[in-house]
């Protein structure tokens, strides 16, 4: 296949003054209109790093005001319409997007060996497109925002709430189609991109990762726009499908919603779990134990992630056969992900463990997922959820799988692939500090929630009871320490992208065919289309040789 | 109620129950916090980069090892769960002969309607060591009533039944609240549930006593509102009798067989098209907004009153 | 099902090796494309088998409010476009220009003619009052609230459907005025099939919705 190519029998060296992806264009038109998918990553940095930024403000004033029990910081109306923004914004202009956009568009046709993704222009298209849903949100915001939580409950949403509730609606069913574009784009680049050689149990556990995740993406994403688009109809038509007063049926709503919303749970973290394969196996110096486990196990989790929707309405008059089922089929997930953590576990036996700055974010997800995993089990062991659902508990959990798990994954993710994405070097130190206040203040944060939450604080509470105060001072004390542990970093890696060393090509001697580019790459990546021979993660450790 | 714990109390019999699988989970998950953070611990100092331990005859993959860590765990895991269910189906299983309260929740206040006709608002009066059925429905938009210290809560909705139901053991105060999100004032929505000793509950609905009791009040209703023209002895049209409805099972115009319960009573004042007993014509208009959901737990009570048993039937 | 130029024709992205290749990638992308759209509809299908399964006989007896025979002409009439647009694809890919623009006419006209009967149904329905968001208090009442919701719900599925057909419609008008202006090759014809492939769903969804909106009575 590559001999036909002509682009294989361009030999020589490249020069030393040979430009890369960064250098090659400039001006801002080089960048908006780019169809690099680099560049595109980098326009997606820099948009979720706002977006993640915005959340962030959001939920700090979440925070302050739950330092005291009683409404003082701001009123009922605007403490709602924050946790709405929160829940928003984070979820679909930052989780979602967040590794496939930014990682994705940039690793996966390195990884694969490919010059770039499948459609370059449905590549550009799809950061257009969410862009406008990001800015029409943001707009949404300005105008006073959005009372209903990021849920969009009926008929609350549909017939009660006063704000702008078509308006953000509509930005979440815009910013759905960037989704689906990017998550084609994968599957395509994925099916039919990858160099010679390169068959499916060659590719690294990342592009395993981002395929199972395009696979939900693709498949759940159309379901939250039609709910979303009915609340709209709804709302400006008066084209009720989901009023009880016509015998509609509130509890629809709520399936259409999960059957997206509990999928897109595994879209945040999927990418994640791959991310960290990555970077257990470079810095154990070891391939990953379980090669052929930890890839079915990213399969196995989009799909039966895509079963348990229904444990999200335990307590909502579902019928109690179908939690029942929904429950049974929620402790089925718990199964690939401790293949997972396992796995890397024994990764680490014999390896060569270096503690660089991404192995620190690594080794912290695998406890901050291992804790978030298992307070899930606690929910879908279901009498417990009665009495825990919707309130704390329940936060406690998920902000350790998103902002403990997903958001230390990225973190990670960053780290590892900066060098080779800017071609400098940051200061380690700076990132090591980074990694452990993250660390600490993420603890500090989310591990009140539990107690309060088993005490019964329910979540979305702008007053409560007296005796939960000392819970939530502790909480935000963390969340204070917390935004400093993602402030940091902002410095320091705008300070090395200015000053920092230059970068080898390959700082961390890993292997996959990412590291085979100079840093940063050239433009299409490679000179010649790569081969591949080799087994991913062919890692020896030094001791090794010393030892035989 | 309001001092500070690190665990909530427990006042009711399922409490315990649920707090049995509570600490099962913990131990469970304590169990493999401990064992995986030891072995990264352990791994990472003895095999960090330079250290002289051996790294001779490395293994990457074992399929033995992996059936056993998945066997192992799902094994316990599975054990708890089943046991989790028998006790969610305990939630969920409304006891006989208890005692019915029937609960409209609106932004932002409960409203609780006990059979002797006494009201409440936000706070409601309990006697310990009975259970204690809720009939639910909501005004509006979905709500939620919580009871930590019972560790139960059931969404409310509207234009449907949900049921919950509780027995008190401890007589105290404790916090009933809304978990579901319902807008402005959603977190002040909510109140006290008082668990009282028998007697001391008997010497408070004596002192609430309203000058109809529920029943009565819904057969008052009943005649106000024209039904007894059509549903009474002395009818000019043909309609089914009620007396003694609930609970019986009832043929319908399409051959399928319904349970008379309080949602399918509901569903006949307001949406009396739904489903057509066999034998009458779909002649019936829709109470829609001339009667409140107050009112129609009103009428479900009288109607319920008439029927010589007067247990539960199954959920709605 | 895939081009039937010879490759030599084709031109070749830079990022592919060969012909074949971005031919595929081109075809998996749209049929994946088209599963989200299934998924999409999907919910209108589900909701539509709850509320059947909910309201049971007020349920069945609203759906006699449907013109039966408006439906069936509208159905046969997509039918026939889904058949002039695979002859049109045909004919693109043996490069008959004349036939292609043809065929591909005769599609949009047809479509047109859909969403135009689709159109004075509508206008019935309002007329009746049986469209409950434009209809008066009065009228409303006349109906069950099944049948409102049943209502509601045909509006919102037919007129999803028909913005896809909008959409349709509009993506081969451009197609032809592109072959006027600049001649048919054998990567437009590639383009053109890309396109029948979604004329086609837009026709199977409309399979779909036919019987369950009219014929389940």
């Amino acid at each position: 296949m590559t001999t036909a190519h002509p682009q294989a029998g361009a030999h020589g060296p490249p020069g030393p003054a040979e430009s890369n992806y960064l250098t090659d264009g400039t001006g801002l038109k080089s960048w908006l209109f780019t169809t690099d998918h680099k560049r595109i990553a980098i326009l997606y940095l820099f948009s979720i790093t706002f977006f993640f930024f915005l959340g962030g403000i959001a939920a700090l004033m979440i925070r302050l005001e739950l330092l005291t029990p009683i409404g003082d910081l701001m009123e009922s109306d605007t403490y709602n319409r924050m946790f709405t923004i929160h829940g928003v914004i984070m979820v679909w202009f930052f989780l979602v997007p967040s590794i496939p956009t930014v990682m994705g568009n940039f690793l996966v046709p390195l990884m694969l060996g490919a010059k770039d993704l499948a459609f370059p222009k449905l590549n550009l298209a799809s950061w257009w497109v969410f862009m406008i849903g990001g800015l029409l949100t943001f707009f949404v915001i300005l105008l006073g925002g959005v009372d209903t939580g990021w849920t969009f409950y009926t008929p609350f949403s549909s017939t009660y709430a006063n704000s702008a509730v078509t308006l953000m609606a509509t930005a979440i069913f815009i910013a759905g189609f960037s989704s689906i574009f990017t998550g084609i784009n994968f599957i395509v680049s994925i099916h039919k991109l990858r160099a010679p050689g390169m068959t499916w149990f060659k590719m690294p556990l990342f592009l395993w990762a981002i395929y199972a995740t395009s696979l939900i993406i693709v498949l759940a994403t159309p379901v939250l726009s039609i709910a979303l688009l009915l609340i709209a109809v709804e709302r400006v038509f008066g084209i009720g499908v989901f009023d009880p007063a016509l015998g509609g049926d509130p509890l629809l709503y709520q399936h259409l919603f999960w059957f997206y919303s509990h999928p897109a749970v595994y879209i945040m973290i999927l990418p994640g779990l791959g991310v960290v394969s990555e970077l257990i196996a470079c810095f154990s110096r070891k391939p990953i134990f379980g090669y052929k486990a930890v890839a079915f196990a990213s399969m196995g989790i989009a799909l039966v992630g895509f079963l348990v929707w229904g444990h999200h309405m335990f307590v909502s008059g579902q019928s109690v056969y179908a939690s029942q089922v929904f429950a049974f089929l929620s402790i089925l997930v718990a199964i690939p992900s401790a293949i997972k953590i396992f796995n890397w576990t024994a990764t680490l036996y014999k390896g060569s463990i270096g503690f660089e700055t991404p192995m620190l974010y690594a080794l912290g997800f695998i406890g901050l997922f291992l804790f978030g995993g298992l307070t899930g089990l606690f929910l879908a062991t279901i009498a417990i959820d009665v009495h825990v659902h919707d309130t704390y508990f329940i936060i406690g959990h998920f902000h350790y799988i998103m902002v403990g798990g997903m958001v230390t994954a990225y973190m990670g993710a960053i780290h590892f692939w900066w060098p080779k994405a800017t071609g400098k070097l940051y200061p380690e130190w700076a990132g090591k500090i980074s990694a452990l206040t993250i660390f600490l203040g993420f603890n500090l944060t989310f591990f009140p929630h539990f107690v309060v939450g088993y005490l019964g604080m329910p979540r979305r509470y702008h007053e409560y009871p007296p005796e939960f105060q000392i819970f939530n001072v502790l909480s935000t004390a963390g969340s204070t320490i917390l935004a400093v542990g993602y402030l940091f970093p902002l410095v320091y890696l705008a300070w090395a992208y200015k000053f920092g060393k230059p970068a080898p090509s390959n700082p961390w001697h890993a292997t996959g065919l990412e590291w085979q580019t100079p840093s940063p790459p050239p433009k299409h990546n490679f000179h010649e289309i790569p081969v591949v021979t080799e087994k991913p993660y062919a890692y020896t450790a030094p001791e090794e040789e010393d030892k035989s | 109620m309001n001092e500070f714990r690190l665990f909530p109390e427990d006042a009711s019999t399922m409490a315990g129950e649920i707090d049995a699988v509570y600490f099962a989970m913990i131990g469970f998950s304590a169990f493999f916090t401990v064992l995986i953070v030891a072995a990264i611990t352990f791994f990472a100092i003895r095999y960090r980069r330079g250290s002289k331990a051996s790294r001779a005859n490395r293994v990457n993959s074992s399929v033995f090892v992996e059936v056993t860590w998945i066997l192992l765990p799902a094994t316990a895991l599975f054990a708890i769960f089943f046991w989790a269910c028998a006790v969610f189906l305990d939630v969920n299983r409304m006891p006989e002969d208890a005692l019915p309260v029937y609960v409209v929740g609106k932004q932002w206040m409960w409203k609780f309607q006990h059979p002797s006709g006494a009201r409440e608002i936000n706070d409601l009066h309990v006697p310990a060591g009975r259970p204690v059925v809720l009939t639910m429905t909501s005004q509006d938009v979905i709500h939620s009533l919580y009871f930590p210290a019972f560790r139960v809560k059931q969404d409310v909705l509207p234009a449907r039944y949900t049921r919950l139901w509780f027995e008190a053991d401890v007589p105290g105060e404790y916090h009933l609240l809304c978990a579901e999100y319902c807008g402005t004032s959603h977190s002040r929505m909510g109140g006290r549930i008082i668990v009282l000793e028998p007697e001391e509950y008997s010497r408070w609905a004596e002192l609430q006593a309203a000058d109809e009791t529920l029943a009565a009040r819904g057969l008052a209703l009943f005649n106000q509102h024209g039904c007894a023209g059509c549903h009474g002895t002395n009818a000019n049209y043909n309609a089914p009798r009620l007396e003694g409805l609930f609970g019986r099972e009832v043929t319908l115009q399409d051959g399928d067989s319904i349970v008379a319960d309080m949602g399918y009573i509901r569903d006949s004042i307001l949406l009396p098209k739904k489903n057509v007993v066999a034998g009458y014509k779909p002649i019936m208009p829709s109470f829609e907004g001339q009667l409140s959901e107050e009112d129609i737990f009103a009428l479900i009570a009288w109607i319920r009153s008439t029927s010589a048993e007067t247990e539960e039937v199954a959920a709605p | 099902m895939s081009a039937a130029t010879p490759a030599s024709q084709r031109s070749l992205a830079e990022h592919f090796v060969e012909v074949r290749q971005q031919e595929e990638a081109r075809t998996i992308g749209m049929w994946v494309y088209l599963g989200t759209e299934i998924l999409l509809f999907g919910g209108i299908f589900g909701a539509w088998a709850v509320y059947r399964y909910q309201h049971g006989e007020a349920w069945r007896e609203a759906a006699h409010h449907m013109d039966l025979w408006l439906g069936a002409i509208n159905t046969a009439v997509l039918l026939l476009s889904s058949l002039t647009m695979a002859l049109a694809v045909h004919a693109a890919h043996a490069l008959q220009k004349k036939w292609t623009l043809l065929f591909v006419l005769a599609t949009v006209s047809l479509g047109t003619l859909f969403l135009g009967i689709k159109a004075y149904e509508y206008m019935q329905e309002i007329h009746h009052g049986l469209a409950p968001f434009a209809a008066p208090i009065p009228v409303r009442q006349a109906f069950t609230p099944a049948t409102e919701l049943y209502m509601n719900l045909y509006f919102a599925a037919t007129g999803l459907h028909a913005f896809h057909l909008i959409s349709a419609i509009a993506l081969l008008g451009g197609f032809i005025l592109w072959i006027l202006k600049s001649g048919l090759s054998a990567d437009r014809a590639a383009t053109l099939e890309i396109l029948g492939l979604f004329w086609h769903l837009v026709d199977v969804v409309w399979i779909i919705l036919y019987p369950m909106l009219y014929l389940t009575r």
